[in-house]
């Protein structure tokens, strides 16, 4: 199923040629699996050759996610998080990444389509919100201007006038003051908080059914940072897009997802309905970011509980389980086991997926008498 | 936009007096005399005193300086003393303003001497920018969107080179073996415009090759630089989310950003080469501001150096504002400072 690709591509069109080769069958049109969700990513896999050895942003990452739904991945800086929700929309370095594996979106796979049906995907059916507004607006053009580009791109028989008026519709939309006047100043003229919001209607301009947020409120004020949740949590009822949002924000994850995968050195180590994966962790990293958050009913004497270390070099992961040299259980699991065999993603619970060698029985335990009192 | 322009205008005028007055002042700070520099060898001290009232070097400085100022207003009559007018009226010279001073050595106003020399290196400077922007700019373009291949290590290679041969080395390359070995061009000898406007452009030939190879080169690198920065910039990846195809990011997105650097740098650089090329002018004997400004400096005519520096210097100051101006048009966040 999932090959790699061998040998750098020399060029673009070298790398589609290549990214086909890896499909199963070359050429030929592949139907999607009969149990595959609207987004389905099965073994995704985004290598980067470098000097210094193979980068493996992405190391196997499957997730699935139907309409109206959020997904959170959640992780530290380097943890292929944002690497995952590029190479969905085909973002990432395209030429220098090695990529593998499948991306299901409503019946195509992403990974064998041509850089042409990528082009029209992207900003219409599959849109992308980034973190932050002020450098992913271009400075020179205004924020009318941008969106009615993304708008004209995908409907090239609507006039300018006409997108324009539907880009004012848009900026009013997500809740910006005089959306006929805002349409035409620049970004450098908004607020924070405002071109946020215009980032997102920008988003929104081709109606997507496909919305990824990367950090979509990390550089907001925290009360700005409740309305644009809340206005996405809104325009998803009405539009019934399927969402994911990347974060490293356990908070927004609670509120907004209906499912949270949580990413390690490129791997997916736990995964779950979100009532099971932020009440109940199974693996030991979850449990090490649950208790690092602080609390406003804790004596402010108590310290932090931090997780210990350093995220992992994506060029030399750590042998076994990534996370083994971060890890405070590693004496509940068999001996050697962590340091040496990379553990597979078990069934621990109704849907919920972890990826430890701890027995899922010690675990639950350990849980219960360690983690849950601190919660 | 227009006091912001008003404001520029002001700070140009400033600075030209302040540069005017600097140089006047070394003029006289020149070990020179400036009245005995008027003669040769064997000059009596009453003609060195007679021509020291003549071009007025006898008054205070300033009262000399402001008469220069006015010069540049309303013209001025050579012999400079009333008295002396009257004596020999056939001797009386106009300089017409903006007079820049009076020449003995070359019986000229500088003003003459400028009007003569300009179009010279102004062609040179404008044929070898038109060059270079073209070789330049598409040269780094084609490098940075083929980072790393073959293509764009053939160009930064090429222009590491064309950068490290020196300006003489390549006039003289070129005189030899296009002009004289090959026969490809004439020997380069220099026909106004208004003259014969194709032997005009056939004489700017290997001088504006010569002098675009070095701005070239530079100018590759530079916006090859600009180009990567830019398309590295997080609002390239937006709009290669919104579908936008990739020609037009890269034109539309990328060079657009990328440019206003090298709008800046490419301003600077013709506002200084409109001064003169000496090197370039001097090679191919081109008699522009450069190859005069070498000669009066050989033969200490200060006029003439005055004069020139002012020129040159006013071509960077205004070339300056002109960019200061583009950056507001091109940047629309420099419009509201």
């Amino acid at each position: 199923m999932a090959q790699h690709t061998t040998g750098m591509p020399q060029d673009r069109s070298a790398t589609t040629a290549a990214s086909r080769a890896a499909a199963p069958e070359k050429g030929a049109t592949t139907t999607a699996p009969s149990d595959a969700g609207y987004l389905d990513v099965r073994g995704l896999k985004v290598h980067f050759p470098t000097d210094d050895g193979v980068v493996k942003a992405v190391d196997g990452v499957s997730f699935r996610i139907d309409r109206g739904q959020t997904i959170g991945i959640v992780g530290e800086s380097g943890s292929g998080k944002s690497v995952t929700s590029q190479a969905i929309l085909g973002l990432h370095r395209r030429t220098r990444a090695q990529t593998s594996g499948q991306i299901w979106l409503d019946g195509e796979d992403l990974m064998t389509v041509s850089d042409e049906r990528m082009r029209e995907l992207r900003g219409n059916k599959m849109a992308m919100i980034f973190q932050d507004p002020l450098s992913a607006m271009h400075p020179y053009y205004t924020v009318g201007a941008q969106i009615i580009e993304g708008i004209r791109v995908h409907h090239p028989d609507q006039s300018k006038a006409q997108a324009k008026t539907r880009a004012i519709e848009l900026l009013g939309l997500v809740g910006i003051p005089s959306p006929a006047r805002r349409v035409d100043q620049y970004p450098h003229e908004f607020s924070g908080g405002m071109r946020q919001r215009a980032m997102i209607a920008m988003a929104l301009s081709n109606d997507p059914s496909l919305l990824i947020a990367d950090e979509p409120t990390t550089a907001l004020d925290v009360t700005v940072q409740a309305q644009i949740l809340d206005l996405m949590r809104k325009l998803q009822a009405e539009f019934g897009s399927a969402i994911i949002m990347i974060t490293h924000d356990l908070g927004v994850v609670a509120e907004m997802a209906d499912e949270i995968l949580v990413m390690y050195g490129g791997k997916a180590v736990e995964h779950g309905p979100v009532e099971e994966v932020f009440y109940r962790p199974q693996h030991p990293y979850g449990w090490g970011l649950l208790t690092s958050m602080p609390r406003l009913d804790r004596a402010r004497t108590e310290r932090l509980n931090p997780v210990p270390g350093n995220p992992p070099s994506l060029i030399n992961i750590p042998p076994g389980c990534a996370f083994h040299p971060r890890c405070a259980y590693q004496g509940e699991a068999p001996p050697q086991a962590c340091s040496t065999i990379v553990p597979d993603l078990i069934e621990c619970g109704p849907d919920h997926l972890v990826r430890c060698h701890i027995p899922t029985a010690r675990r639950a335990e350990i849980f219960e008498s360690d983690i849950k009192p601190r919660l | 936009m227009f006091f912001y322009i008003l404001r520029r205008l002001i700070s140009v005028v400033v600075m030209l007096l302040i540069i005017s007055m600097t140089t006047f002042l070394l003029f006289f700070a020149a070990p020179e005399d400036p009245a005995r520099l008027t003669c040769g060898k064997n000059c009596t001290p009453a003609v060195i005193e007679g021509n020291r009232k003549a071009l007025g070097y006898d008054k205070p400085l300033a009262v000399q300086y402001a008469k220069f100022l006015q010069g540049i207003f309303v013209d001025r009559k050579y012999p400079d003393d009333p008295a002396l007018q009257a004596a020999s009226p056939e001797i009386v010279t106009t300089c017409q303003a903006p007079c820049l001073g009076y020449s003995v050595m070359a019986h000229k106003s500088v003003t003459e001497i400028v009007k003569d020399t300009l179009p010279v290196s102004a062609s040179i400077a404008l044929a070898a920018f038109v060059l270079w922007m073209i070789v330049g700019v598409s040269g780094g373009i084609i490098a940075a969107l083929n980072r790393g291949k073959w293509l764009d290590r053939v160009i930064v290679g090429l222009a590491l080179i064309g950068f490290s041969l020196p300006t003489f080395f390549i006039g003289l390359l070129l005189l030899t073996f296009v002009a004289i070995k090959m026969k490809l061009v004439e020997i380069p000898r220099f026909v106004p415009l208004t003259e014969d406007p194709l032997a005009w452009a056939q004489s700017l030939t290997l001088p504006a090759i010569t002098l675009a190879m070095v701005f070239a080169a530079s100018y590759v690198r530079l916006t090859r630089a600009y180009m990567l920065e830019t398309m590295s910039e997080d609002y390239i990846r937006t709009a290669r989310a919104k579908g936008v195809k990739e020609s037009v990011v890269i034109r539309k997105h990328g060079l657009r950003a990328a440019l206003t650097p090298i709008v800046t740098a490419a301003g600077m650089d013709l506002g200084g080469l409109l001064g003169g090329a000496v090197i370039t002018e001097q090679v191919f004997g081109f008699r522009g501001l450069g190859y005069t400004a070498v000669r009066a400096i050989d033969t200490t005519d200060l006029p003439v150096i005055v004069g020139i520096v002012i020129v040159a210097s006013t071509f960077v100051v205004i070339a300056n504002l002109v960019v200061d101006i583009l950056y507001g048009v091109i940047d629309p966040r420099v419009r509201l400072t």
